[in-house]
């Protein structure tokens, strides 16, 4: 992980954003550190892109403040807050050759044609299309475009990175290759990074810390093991990864009622005992394979379903007791060869007791 | 990427210049449009409305005027005359165009090209060109007058004729737009289920083309109820709306009754305006972003009976503007059949000569320059800069309210508002400059819509990437925007160009004694009964006209072509 400073880079306190009735942003706070990566994700009318939009000054928010590098620049134009930006369309002049493009910028800065054409010589090699700045956008592909776009945005050696959606329009291969890119870049430039993004396994692979958002709201902001291994709430668990949700009641010690079962868990988090509450566990976690009925929170199920997926198959388990749900169990491509699961079988599985999350009903979303 | 490359970046030696106000001057900028746009529309139209309230002697009267008006037989059977005819018009043209457009779109005939573009020669004339036309072959001279069996060509007669060939382009436009939006794969779902041709063109042809055969009607019959030209040579003693507020303005000097005449014509206008709104809307929805245009397959018998309609209406166009073309190079029609260019020696006709020619080309230029630089800069504010919504709305209002306006209402409008004694910008009247103003207000919508259009294609992005790299939007327009609609503007020039060289509708009320333009010269040679002469200037705006679309045609494939090549790929982009 990047060092950071101590004092954050950038900060929003209590921004708001309205369009008519609909409330986009809701007094969102947050602190970005210096040379930070941080991705907004969420899924789409989130209010990712909105908050991206504020930071840049591209909207205008109806309330809240912004600071960039100690400087409050909550009602300065675009052009003083010192960012370089790259949309999901690339947005390159189509009419400008590469090396114009990635020019764009230092041309206004009276700095003399020698330098400029040095400058974007070494912008282009930085983004890997050397001998590439005579063509025009039309004649190179998507992923080489956001790759101008991504140089026309560093000329001007901003201090803060903003992306939005920039992998999105790209086909799978050149998505993965490219963020790995992106990362490689903004770590060695150690420029402070924002990027929107409504696919979590990018935000994952790239972010030093993700901020998930969810109607106007931050859900929860941390790094990616951490929103992953502890959502916060229900909507971060079910929309990072995949989760299965029962309903459960709050017994004493550790206990949770679920249907007909008792099931013993580690997330305390201080419910009332007798208090509904949604249980949650990763596909992943269920203890598929050599399970003795006497294990800690085993039970009986029918695979009533198998999907198979590569690298693992997914499986539809039927509970022989009412747990008032089916289960959903990842078993990976080994194990499921080593158990010849077939549908119709019955077996035991366990869930871990560290495995199980509690979350409040009202948090469901 | 390069992994050896050392990554400090140097800090590209911010020398910034003290930062102009972007949005300072945007707001400026957005408020000056406003402006232009209330003071060349807004007032005029105001006044007019104004003024049908006032008293022939001065004063406020009400509706007094409109009571006068319904209660005078004669200018009620002008109204009545004035809805016959566009009624007529529509009931022909439309029908006509329809099948035309259908041919063109929907088979696979030959000649499509070619027979798209005869069909649009009236857009290139004075609409009394068709009328002077029908005074060669159904007038009391004409070699065809048989044909109307004892009927006399001066009057409805001829003016549904004269009218049908004026509106059939603008009515082929509209509905070839509505069918060539269509879904091929709605067709192949038909033909999969098994369904029969006349069932296929009730089902999916007709309800796709509906709205286009609706908006077609509207713009068809204001055209017609609003046209001066058509009815001025043709109309004989047959009384419409155009001509009467004519006579009351200018030669009665009634101007309050003239302003009511004015607000009639503007009904239908309007109406057509916010049923095409209303159209518009729902028609984009019948199109997804999933749909495959639809070509024809060829189809021998569908294909030649195509071919032999189109060919006949094109022909019969053709023929008819061909006939006041050549009757202009006769010495005497009909005795002496000998060819002359003697009707070009305009001073023989009218004391003008050849002037008012050069008037035309000199406005007309003019409004092609500055027309077109108001139009597209209008739009990009509009369009582009998020500043100052309020006045961007209704400068976005003001843009789209001329389509709404015939000429002639315009005209009105300027009359009473420019010629008034309490308005310094009186001075302006009779000017070249006034004539020039009008016209650019008169054709601003169809050019601002097309300028919008080009616009919304660009990426909305760019003047955020230009904002977030420090550059001002000024400069991003003069450097992309205005570089990638380079075709659009020279289409928008060519646009108001062509229109300006043959309205008359607007200008007649405006122009001065210096100021004559040769659409006007024609109304009055024709008047005088130097008919040939008449259809001599006539001739020589066409010919003007279709060189500057020529030009334009020219400047696209052998100029635009070679100097962008960054388009080159832009369709596999």
């Amino acid at each position: 992980m990047t060092q950071r400073d101590a004092t954050p880079f950038l900060t929003v306190s209590g921004l708001s954003k309205r369009y008519g009735a609909f409330t986009a942003l809701d007094r969102i706070d947050l602190a970005i550190g210096r040379g930070e990566f941080v991705c907004f994700l969420g899924p789409s009318g989130c209010g990712k892109t909105t908050l991206l939009r504020l930071i840049a000054g591209l909207d205008r928010q109806d309330e809240g403040r912004i600071g960039i590098a100690g400087r409050d620049v909550s009602h300065a134009p675009p052009a003083a807050r010192d960012f370089g930006i790259v949309f999901q369309s690339y947005a390159l002049f189509p009419n400008l050759t590469v090396a114009a493009n990635v020019a764009y910028g230092l041309v206004n800065r009276r700095l003399d044609r020698a330098r400029i054409a040095a400058r974007v010589a070494e912008l282009l090699a930085l983004v890997g299309l050397p001998e590439q700045g005579d063509k025009h956008p039309v004649q190179l592909s998507g992923g080489q475009q956001q790759r101008v776009a991504l140089a026309r945005a560093l000329a001007t050696s901003p201090s803060l990175l903003l992306l939005d959606e920039p992998l999105s329009a790209l086909d799978a291969k050149v998505r993965t290759r490219l963020r790995e890119e992106i990362r490689h870049l903004q770590k060695r430039l150690g420029i402070t990074t924002i990027m929107v993004t409504h696919d979590q396994e990018e935000a994952l692979a790239m972010a030093d810390r993700v901020v998930v958002m969810n109607r106007g709201a931050i859900e929860q902001i941390g790094t990616p093991g951490d929103i992953y291994r502890n959502p916060a709430t229900a909507f971060v668990a079910d929309f990072i990864g995949a989760m299965t949700f029962l309903d459960a009641t709050v017994g004493a010690a550790r206990q949770l009622r679920v249907g007909a079962v008792d099931l013993v868990c580690e997330d305390g988090r201080g419910f009332v005992p007798g208090s509904p509450v949604r249980l949650g566990f990763r596909p992943e976690e269920i203890r598929v394979g050599n399970v003795r009925p006497t294990d800690v929170n085993a039970f009986q199920v029918r695979v009533r379903s198998l999907e198979f997926l590569g690298a693992f198959t997914r499986a539809r388990l039927e509970p022989s007791l009412d747990l008032g749900g089916s289960l959903v169990a990842d078993v990976s491509a080994n194990l499921h060869g080593d158990l010849a699961l077939t549908e119709g079988q019955y077996l035991y599985v366990s869930l871990p007791p560290a495995a199980l999350r509690a979350f409040p009903v009202a948090a469901r979303a | 990427m390069t992994e050896a490359l050392a990554l400090a970046l140097p800090e590209a030696a911010p020398a910034r210049r003290a930062r102009v106000p972007e949005r300072l001057v945007a707001t400026v900028l957005v408020a000056g449009l406003c402006l232009i746009l209330v003071l060349i529309l807004a007032l005029p139209l105001g006044t007019l409305l104004i003024k049908s309230l006032e008293a022939p002697g001065g004063g406020f009267a009400g509706l007094s005027n409109f009571r006068t008006y319904f209660a005078t037989p004669t200018l009620v059977e002008a109204l009545v005359n004035s809805l016959a005819v566009a009624g007529i018009t529509v009931a022909v043209v439309v029908p006509l165009a329809f099948a035309y457009a259908y041919a063109l779109t929907r088979t696979a005939m030959r000649f499509r090209g070619v027979l798209l573009a005869l069909a649009l020669l009236p857009l290139f004339a004075p609409s009394l060109l068709s009328g002077i036309a029908l005074t060669y072959i159904l007038g009391n001279q004409g070699f065809l007058r048989g044909l109307l069996l004892g009927h006399s060509v001066y009057g409805p007669i001829g003016i549904v004729i004269a009218e049908c060939l004026y509106a059939f382009p603008h009515a082929l436009i509209i509905l070839m737009t509505a069918l060539a939006l269509s879904d091929a794969r709605l067709y192949e779902a038909a033909a999969a289920m098994g369904t029969g041709r006349l069932r296929t063109f009730a089902t999916v042809t007709l309800p796709g083309a509906r709205y286009g055969l609706v908006s077609a009607a509207f713009v068809v019959f204001t055209l017609v109820v609003t046209d001066f030209g058509i009815p001025k040579v043709i109309g004989g003693q047959y009384p419409v709306l155009a001509t009467d507020a004519y006579r009351q303005v200018v030669g009665q000097q009634i101007f309050p009754m003239g302003a009511v005449v004015g607000l009639l014509m503007l009904a239908p206008a309007v109406l057509a305006f916010c049923v095409d709104r209303l159209i518009r809307r729902r028609q984009s929805a019948l199109l997804s972003a999933r749909s495959v245009p639809y070509e024809a397959k060829p189809h021998p018998v569908r294909d030649g009976l195509s071919l032999a309609y189109a060919g006949l209406v094109a022909g019969l166009i053709v023929a008819t503007y061909g006939v006041a073309v050549w009757a202009s190079f006769i010495r005497y029609w009909p005795y002496n059949l000998g060819l002359t260019l003697d009707h070009y020696d305009f001073a023989a006709a009218d004391s003008d000569g050849w002037t008012p020619y050069g008037n035309s080309l000199v406005m007309a230029g003019a409004v092609a320059v500055l027309g077109t630089g108001l139009v597209f800069c209008g739009a990009y504010l509009i369009e582009k800069l998020k500043v100052f919504s309020a006045g961007r709305a209704v400068a976005q209002l003001l843009a789209m309210l001329p389509l709404a306006v015939p000429g002639l209402v315009l005209g009105l409008g300027y009359v009473f508002f420019f010629n008034a004694p309490w308005n310094p910008l009186n001075v302006l009247y009779g000017t070249l400059a006034l004539l020039v103003i009008n016209t650019v207000a008169h054709y601003y919508t169809v050019a601002h819509v097309t300028a919008t259009t080009a616009l919304k294609q660009i990426d909305p992005e760019f003047e955020a990437v230009s904002a977030s790299l420090k550059v001002p939007f000024w400069q991003t327009f003069r450097r992309v925007s205005l570089p990638i609609c380079l075709p659009t503007v020279l289409e928008l020039a060519v646009y108001l160009f062509v229109n300006a060289m043959t309205t008359v509708s607007a200008v007649i009320f405006l122009y001065g004694s210096g100021t004559k333009l040769a659409a006007i010269a024609i109304v009055h040679m024709d008047e005088a009964g130097t008919t040939a002469s008449a259809a001599a200037m006539a001739s020589v705006i066409m010919a003007t006209a279709l060189g500057a679309r020529l030009v334009l045609a020219l400047v696209n494939r052998f100029v635009l072509a070679r100097a962008q090549v960054w388009r080159r790929r832009e369709g596999t982009a």
